[in-house]
């Protein structure tokens, strides 16, 4: 039996939290209600909070004036291409780990995790130079490389927990029935791993979609992802508060709502398994 | 269970993954090292030839290298404080039964997923702007004279910006926790008419004990390379200059890369300390 709960008490409980939990949210709601204001409303005094004239010309404006697109396509292109390069390349990796472990698989593991704890300021400027004698500063292709790597550590680790999970039971009925590798991998594990792979996609998307450090550091004017075209708003543009809000709202919009589908995996791809 | 063949079969699969992350890491790295013995001055007459171990001496003797130390640890330590703290109380607030859990649920983690930049702007224009700030208009409506948060209490603002982004992290990890808690052990102690504080002392908190840890460890892996937060905000100026910042400035504005490597090995090995206690915790998992 759960413990019995007044009304009373939960009504308080759902107001007090919503409270909270609006209070937390209130400066993304507050830059989505300013992306719809006119530049004037936007600074005025007193605030206004919902009553104003509602328009999008800060969205055509944004578009119009910086190409925003531009930025989003290089965005979708570096955070989409590292992730499908990252699961091509960890998928084998995990599933030997998972399913013919030996004795050093936790060493590799562990090894593989500490890659990700390296500082990248560390290594900023060899990676710096070998962009520059490879001639990939400033392009997509480096960018979709780099955070292939900073994302490896994880999504193997996550798609090795994943696929430890499956019962090797299974595996081996599938072989005693005269399976070969291949058999079993297409028509056994990958059936049962795609909910798996699939969280690590939506994870490592979201991740490499948010990172701002090399995005910053190793693109310029061609192949800058949102973060980049953010920054630029950093003066004077942004005492412009409208546009820069609805240049915000573009740029986080489509990764929130990931996000909120994505909680779960948060926990299991950040803790590496060490809270589920 | 595992044949000969499956084993070779194995190992050639790991060896894409191992062979890359083993170049990722060991290039890089070896050319930091190298570079941090050198005179390195890319735009002034490029690699000026070994100076042991000057340049490791001269980071930790400039006169920024302390004042970086000092902002490092109250921008880690602040965040991590504030995390943690607001973090075991909004998971124990969003494990009580209410209406809209799921929503509010949404609300409290959306920040996590904000790009730093985003959020660095739109706090630092929108919020912390001394005209036309939320906070300004907060504090003149109360009749006090509105703060110029990033150039006088600049360090406290960086802590906020990056609180309000990993609130949610630490939120979600110890609610999770918290959520594989016995809740019959929760129940016996309070039949035995345990108050909510020591119910909370004796069974809640040592139970997150470990959680905490982990939120801790990983929260300063990231919060001890906080890069954007700074860059679109401050630039490093007014006191907000980390070690990351200070070595990024070494390396990349003033080009002294020696000088910024020997940095760069000083980070290194400081993430790695930290690393180290991750990792045995997370190794101890493993086995069970």
């Amino acid at each position: 039996m759960g413990r019995s709960v007044t009304t009373q008490r939960k009504a308080f409980n759902t107001l007090f939290a919503w409270g909270i939990g609006l209070l937390i949210f209130f400066p993304i709601l507050w830059t989505i209600l300013t992306s719809f204001k006119t530049e004037a409303t936007a600074i005025a005094d007193p605030p206004v909070i919902f009553f104003f004239d509602w328009t999008v010309e800060n969205y055509v404006v944004v578009q119009e004036r910086s190409n925003y697109l531009r930025f989003l396509w290089n965005s979708v292109i570096i955070a989409g291409g590292s992730t499908v390069l990252g699961i091509i390349i960890a998928v084998p990796a995990a599933w030997s780990m998972a399913f013919v472990p030996s004795r050093r698989t936790k060493d590799i593991l562990l090894w593989m995790l500490s890659t990700k704890m390296l500082p990248a300021v560390g290594v900023l400027y060899p990676i710096y130079l070998i962009f520059i004698k490879l001639g990939i500063l400033d392009t997509r292709i480096g960018l979709v490389v780099v955070m292939m790597f900073i994302n490896l550590p994880i999504i193997v680790w996550m798609l090795y927990t994943y696929f430890r999970e499956i019962p090797g039971e299974i595996l081996e009925a599938a072989r005693m029935d005269g399976a070969s590798l291949r058999a079993e991998i297409i028509h056994v594990l990958t059936p049962m791993a795609i909910p798996g792979i699939a969280s690590t996609v939506l994870l490592n998307f979201i991740l490499a979609w948010n990172e701002a450090f090399w995005t910053l550091n190793l693109t310029a004017a061609k192949a800058a992802p949102l973060t980049a075209f953010i920054a630029s708003y950093s003066s004077p543009e942004g005492l412009f508060y409208a546009k820069l809000s609805a240049a915000s709202v573009m740029a986080i919009a489509p990764i929130l709502v990931m996000g909120w589908f994505s909680q779960k995996q948060l926990v299991r791809g950040l803790t590496f398994g060490a809270v589920k | 269970m595992a044949t000969q063949h499956s084993r070779s079969a194995a190992r050639i699969m790991m060896a894409p993954a191992v062979i890359l992350l083993l170049g990722w890491m060991l290039i890089p790295l070896t050319m930091t090292v190298v570079f941090s013995f050198k005179k390195y001055l890319p735009m002034r007459g490029g690699d000026l030839g070994w100076v042991g171990f000057e340049n490791y001496a001269r980071f930790v003797t400039s006169s920024s290298f302390w004042p970086a130390v000092a902002t490092t640890l109250i921008v880690v330590g602040g965040v991590l404080l504030i995390t943690v703290i607001l973090g075991v109380l909004l998971a124990l607030l969003l494990d009580q039964p209410m209406w809209g859990q799921g929503i509010v649920r949404l609300l409290v983690i959306s920040p996590f997923f904000v790009m730093p930049t985003v959020s660095a702007l739109v706090w630092k224009n929108m919020f912390m702007d001394p005209v036309n700030g939320i906070f300004a208009h907060l504090w003149k409506f109360f009749g006090a004279q509105p703060i110029e948060w990033l150039s006088n209490a600049s360090v406290t603002s960086i802590v906020m910006i990056v609180s309000w982004q990993w609130l949610p992290f630490a939120t979600l990890i110890l609610l999770t926790a918290i959520q594989s808690l016995d809740s019959e052990q929760l129940e016996a102690a309070e039949m035995d008419g345990a108050k909510a504080v020591s119910r909370f002392g004796y069974i809640i908190l040592p139970h997150l004990a470990r959680a905490i840890t982990i939120v801790v460890l990983i929260q300063t892996i990231f919060l001890l390379s906080i890069f954007a937060e700074i860059f679109v905000t401050t630039q490093g100026s007014f006191g907000t200059r980390t070690l990351t910042y200070l070595i990024y400035q070494r390396v990349l504005e003033s080009q002294n890369v020696g000088l910024g490597s020997a940095g760069g090995v000083y980070a290194i090995i400081l993430a790695n300390i930290v690393a180290l206690f991750l990792m045995r915790i997370v190794g101890k998992n493993l086995d069970t």
